[in-house]
C-alpha cells in the first residue's frame, strides 16, 4: 500500500512528461505533414526545388534576405521572376489562404531548420506582423 | 516435396512481380485486344490484334511537328501535365528526369510530354519550361496541340486527363508514366510520383530494347 502510495506521483509526473513530450512532437510534426501537404509536390520532400524551374529551401539566400516577405508568400502565393542563389526563376508559386499564422508558423519553421538549413525560428508573433503588412490582399 | 512446393509457390510468386517480367523482356500488352479469325491455306487461324496507339500529331517546344513516325522503331515514355499545375506534376517532372538522366545517351528511348493546358502552354511557354528543366529536345518532346487530341489520346494511353474548375489548377489528370513500344503497344503504365514505381519502370525500358551486341554477333555467324 505505501509502495503504491509513493509510485502514484511519479507515475502522474510520467504521464505528464509523456503528454508533454507528444505535445511538443505533434506541433513539430505539424510543420512536417504541412510541408508534405502544401509545399513538397514543389519544393521535393528534401527542399531541392526542380532544376532552374522551382527554387530550392535548401540552402537558400532567399530565405535569409526576404525573411520579412515569408509569411506573405505562402499566404498569398508569388509571380513573377525572383532570383535565388543568383539563379532566376520565374514560376508562380500558388496561394494557401485557408492556413493560418499557426500553421504558417509551423511550414515557416520547418523549413528554416530542415534541408541542412539553420536559419533562427519564426515566432507566431513575428508571423502575425508580416500578415499584418499584406492583409489587404486577402480582400482582393 | 514440401520444398519443391514452396519453390514452385515462391516461383510463381516472383513471376507476378514485374522484376522477373523485366528480366525476361515479357512485359505485357496492356489495352483491350481482340481475337480475328482469318483462314489461310484452308485452315481457320485466330490473330490477336492488341490496342495500338493510333496516329498522332502534335507541336513541340520548338515548334516541331511531333508524329508517330517521330516515334517510330523507338520506345518511348510519356505522360499527361500542365506547366503551371500546383500539384502532382513537379514530382512527376523530377521523376521523368530521372529517366531522362538514365536513358540519356540511349537514342532508341524518347519521352513525350503532353500539356492537357494548351490554351496556356504555347509553344513558347513549353520552351521554356523545357529549357529551365535543361533538358535536350532531341530526347524529351513537351507537345501542345488541339485540346480534343490531347485528351482523346489521353484516353489511349489509359490515363485520366479532364478539365475540372473543382481542382487545383482546373485540371484532373492522373499522374502516369506509360511505358510504349516501337508497335506503339502499351507495356507498362507507372505511378510517376512514386519513386520506387519509377525505379521499376527504369528496370522495364531495356527489356524493350533489343540488345545491340547480340545482335552484333548474330550478324557474324
Amino acid at each position: 500500500m505505501r509502495i503504491k502510495t509513493k509510485l502514484l506521483p511519479l507515475a502522474g509526473g510520467i504521464a505528464a512528461l509523456l503528454t508533454l513530450t507528444q505535445c511538443f512532437t505533434d506541433k513539430q510534426n505539424e510543420g512536417e505533414r504541412l510541408y508534405t501537404q502544401y509545399c513538397a509536390n514543389c519544393h521535393m520532400d528534401d527542399g531541392s526545388g526542380l532544376r532552374n524551374l522551382i527554387p530550392p529551401l535548401a540552402g537558400a539566400d532567399y530565405l535569409v534576405n526576404h525573411r520579412d516577405d515569408l509569411a506573405c508568400i505562402i499566404q498569398h502565393g508569388q509571380t513573377g521572376n525572383i532570383v535565388v542563389n543568383g539563379k532566376n526563376y520565374n514560376q508562380g508559386m500558388p496561394a494557401f489562404e485557408h492556413l493560418n499564422k499557426g500553421q504558417i508558423t509551423n511550414i515557416l519553421n520547418y523549413v528554416q531548420t530542415n534541408f541542412g538549413n539553420s536559419n533562427p525560428r519564426f515566432s507566431i508573433q513575428e508571423v502575425e506582423k508580416q500578415l499584418f503588412k499584406c492583409r489587404h490582399l486577402l480582400e482582393q | 516435396m514440401l520444398c519443391t512446393l514452396l519453390l514452385s509457390i515462391s516461383a510463381l510468386g516472383w513471376q507476378g512481380c514485374s522484376d522477373k517480367s523485366a528480366e525476361t523482356g515479357d512485359l505485357p500488352i496492356l489495352g483491350e485486344r481482340q481475337l480475328v479469325q482469318r483462314e489461310v491455306d484452308g485452315q481457320q487461324v485466330t490473330d490477336t490484334v492488341y490496342h495500338r496507339i493510333p496516329d498522332f500529331a502534335f507541336i513541340n517546344q520548338d515548334s516541331q511537328v511531333v508524329t508517330s513516325l517521330t516515334v517510330q522503331d523507338k520506345v518511348y515514355v510519356t505522360d499527361f501535365f500542365f506547366t503551371t499545375c500546383p500539384t502532382i506534376c513537379p514530382k512527376m517532372k523530377s521523376q521523368m528526369l530521372r529517366v531522362y538522366e538514365e536513358f540519356k545517351d540511349e537514342p532508341r528511348l524518347m519521352l513525350l510530354s503532353h500539356t492537357i493546358d494548351p490554351k496556356h502552354d504555347t509553344v513558347a511557354v513549353l520552351r521554356d519550361y523545357a529549357d529551365r528543366l535543361q533538358v535536350s529536345s532531341d530526347k524529351w518532346h513537351f507537345v501542345t496541340g488541339e485540346k480534343d487530341s490531347i485528351y482523346s489520346i489521353a484516353m489511349q494511353y489509359m490515363v485520366t486527363a479532364l478539365e475540372d474548375e473543382e481542382e487545383p489548377g482546373g485540371f484532373v489528370h492522373s499522374g502516369a508514366f506509360v511505358l510504349v513500344d516501337q508497335n506503339r503497344h502499351v507495356r507498362g503504365i507507372y505511378d510517376g510520383t512514386d519513386p520506387a514505381q519509377v525505379d521499376r519502370l527504369i528496370r522495364d525500358i531495356p527489356a524493350l530494347l533489343p540488345k545491340k551486341k547480340k545482335k552484333k554477333d548474330a550478324d557474324k555467324n
